[in-house]
């Protein structure tokens, strides 16, 4: 009965391969991780195909067991690149931060006016951008940063999966936030809003 | 009460994505980023960043035809999916 809402398996992959390995390859930025993750949530989902109640569509329930898959994987590769961690272009350290300021609290430069935010939303490859910068991100930190603010996911959850404190994640993020902020400003926004003004 | 410098104020701007500030913090934010422009594009950056974020989430969740799954792939998990479903038939 609810098979009929779900569909046989053999269709899953002609209705809903494409969107699976689509999702998964926003988030893992890695063909051969987005494949994997598709082949680990069709046979999950064949495995667990008794439990799905018809509360939500096919697509919806595949794409939620996609995300645990993802997070699976994350967590794994937490693990291994825990040690050896390249310092790459868009993530700050503590110093860095510090230079930001000057000694008594306050900005060292002046902040960008980012100017009408749905207007530059329009403007041109603002996704591109993006998602370059966030490419530009150390591994572990852009894969904590896509768990929160790109798939939506619990803060607690995301505590509780990579085992660290609620003050450590918020730290990554500010650090992660920061680090965005800095690579929008220098590729995208400034030249953006300089062309506006030129009109 | 002392007033927040910018730096603070980042933190607070960042953290009430993720948690409900106190009244302290939140009347404190709230003071400095009265009289601070650059706070105020900062708050108005992080939240735009928040919201595109968000949307790129929801573009990877609904749009399907623009990336192509590899043919190879979907027929390698195409195997994969009838062997698992033959055994588990024979089971």
């Amino acid at each position: 009965m609810t098979d009929n809402r779900l569909g046989s398996p053999d269709t899953w992959l002609d209705e809903h391969g494409a969107a699976l390995y689509k999702y998964a390859l926003v988030q893992t930025r890695d063909q051969h991780k987005a494949e994997e993750a598709v082949q680990e949530t069709l046979l999950a989902a064949l495995q667990g195909r008794d439990r799905y109640t018809g509360g939500a569509s096919a697509r919806t329930w595949l794409i939620g067991i996609l995300k645990h898959k993802i997070m699976d994987m994350f967590r794994h590769d937490a693990r291994e690149v825990q040690l050896a961690e390249p310092e790459e272009e868009a993530y700050l350290d503590e110093d860095e931060i510090n230079a930001m300021f000057i000694p008594d609290g306050h900005w060292r430069s002046k902040s960008s006016d980012w100017g009408d935010p749905e207007d530059l939303l329009q403007r041109g490859q603002f996704m591109e951008i993006l998602q370059r910068c966030l490419d530009a991100l150390p591994p572990r930190l852009a894969r904590l940063f896509m768990l929160r603010e790109v798939m939506e996911e619990d803060s607690e959850n995301i505590c509780q999966e990579l085992a660290i404190t609620p003050t450590n994640l918020w730290t990554m993020l500010y650090r992660a936030r920061l680090g965005l902020r800095q690579c929008l400003d220098r590729n995208w926004v400034g030249n953006a809003v300089q062309a506006a003004a030129r009109g | 009460m002392n007033m927040l410098t910018c730096k603070d104020a980042s933190h607070l701007v960042s953290e009430q994505l993720e948690r409900r500030l106190s009244f302290r913090e939140r009347w404190g934010l709230k003071m400095h980023l009265w009289i601070c422009v650059n706070c105020r594009r900062f708050e108005r950056q992080m939240n735009f960043m928040h919201a595109a974020l968000r949307l790129l989430g929801k573009r990877a969740e609904v749009a399907d035809d623009s990336t192509e799954f590899p043919p190879e792939a979907r027929e390698r998990i195409r195997k994969v999916l009838a062997e698992r479903s033959d055994h588990d038939h024979k089971h």
